[in-house]
C-alpha cells in the first residue's frame, strides 16, 4: 500500500496496487445483493388520493377561467377588426346628409308627417 | 367482486378517480423499491413516488393497454427517477476524503488481500453509495439497469427512452466514469 508521496505517475502505481477492475466488480456485486426493500409508508395510497382531488378541482376551475380568457380575447380581436373596418373603409358620401341626419329623420318621420299634415 | 386492471382504468377515464386507487395500493411496492435505487433519503424517496402516480393519472389516458399497465408505469418511474437525479447532482465533485472508519477499513483489506474484502457488508454498501451518487444523472441509470439490475439492453432502451446504440455508448462512458471516480477514491485514501 502507498501511504506516502513518491515520484511518477500516482494513478499508474494506484493501479498497480489496487485493482479497480475488481473493486469495481466487487462493489457492483455488494449493490446487486443489496436490494432495496419495497416497504410503502402508511396510507400512502390515501396521500396520493387526496393529492389528486385538490388537483381534480383547480383543474376545472382552470378550464373555466382559460374558456373566459379565450372567449375575451376573441371578442377584443372582433371589436378591433370591426373599428379597422370603420375607419378604413371609404366612406358613401351622399348629396348632404351624413348617417346621423340620416338616422334623425328616420326617426323622426312619423313626427315630422304629423306636424306637416293640417 | 375484484375489477381488473382494465376495468379499473376504463372507470377513470370515465372520471371515477376513485378506481385509481386500488391501482396505486397494488404497485406503489414497486415504485418504492425502484425510487429506492436512485434516492437516499426517505422523503425523497416519497416525492418521486408521489411524482409518479401523479403523472399517471394525468397521463392515464395515453395508456393504450397493448403492454401490461406495470410496464407502462415501470417507464414512468424509471424516467421520473432520472429526472430527480437530473435536478439533484449534489456531491459530484466532493472528495473522498470524509470515508467513514469501517469504509477505509473495507478499502484497507481490499488493498492487501482482494478476496478476503466481504461483498456484502455494510461498509462495501456505502462505498458503492458514494460512488452512484458521484455518477452522473445518465451514467448512474445505466449503471443502475444495466449493471445492477442486470436487464438487457433493449429493454433499458424501452424503460428510458433512449435508442439502443445510446444506451450503449452511455453504458460504456458510464463504465469509464465509474472506474474513473473508484481511480480518484483510492488516490484520496492513498496519496
Amino acid at each position: 500500500m502507498i501511504v506516502t508521496r513518491s515520484s511518477g505517475s500516482a494513478s499508474k502505481k494506484i493501479r498497480v496496487r489496487m485493482n479497480l477492475a475488481e473493486l469495481q466488480r466487487k462493489l457492483i456485486a455488494t449493490a446487486r445483493a443489496n436490494v432495496p426493500g419495497d416497504r410503502v409508508p402508511y396510507a400512502f395510497e390515501k396521500r396520493v388520493m387526496a393529492l389528486l382531488a385538490s388537483r381534480v378541482a383547480p383543474e376545472n376551475l382552470d378550464l373555466w377561467v382559460r374558456g373566459l380568457w379565450r372567449a375575451a380575447v376573441s371578442c377584443v380581436a372582433v371589436a378591433l377588426l370591426c373599428g379597422a373596418w370603420a375607419f378604413l373603409t371609404p366612406t358613401i358620401t351622399t348629396s348632404s346628409t351624413d348617417l346621423s341626419q340620416d338616422f334623425e329623420n328616420t326617426l323622426l318621420a312619423s313626427v315630422n308627417q304629423g306636424d306637416q299634415t293640417p | 367482486m375484484e375489477r381488473t386492471e382494465a376495468e379499473l382504468i376504463a372507470a377513470v377515464l370515465k372520471g371515477d378517480s376513485a378506481s385509481f386507487e386500488p391501482l396505486v395500493q397494488k404497485y406503489s411496492p414497486r415504485v418504492f423499491a425502484t425510487a429506492r435505487r436512485y434516492a437516499r433519503r426517505e422523503s425523497e424517496v416519497e416525492d418521486i413516488a408521489q411524482e409518479v402516480w401523479l403523472k399517471a393519472f394525468e397521463k392515464l389516458n395515453g395508456f393504450r393497454g397493448e403492454a401490461p399497465f406495470e410496464h407502462w408505469l415501470m417507464r414512468m418511474t424509471v424516467r421520473t427517477c432520472y429526472d430527480f437525479l437530473r435536478g439533484h447532482q449534489r456531491n459530484r465533485e466532493s472528495s473522498f476524503s470524509d470515508l467513514t472508519e469501517p469504509e477505509n477499513d473495507w478499502l484497507d483489506r481490499f488493498v492487501t488481500a482482494p478476496e478476503t474484502a466481504a461483498e456484502n457488508v455494510e461498509a462495501a454498501r456505502l462505498l458503492i453509495g458514494r460512488v452512484l451518487e458521484r455518477l452522473s444523472p445518465p451514467a448512474r441509470l445505466v449503471i443502475t439497469l444495466l449493471e445492477i439490475e442486470d436487464r438487457s439492453v433493449k429493454e433499458i432502451s424501452k424503460l428510458t427512452g433512449w435508442s439502443v446504440p445510446l444506451v450503449k455508448v452511455r453504458a460504456f462512458r458510464a463504465r469509464a466514469e465509474m472506474r474513473k471516480i473508484l481511480a480518484k477514491m483510492a488516490k484520496d485514501k492513498y496519496l
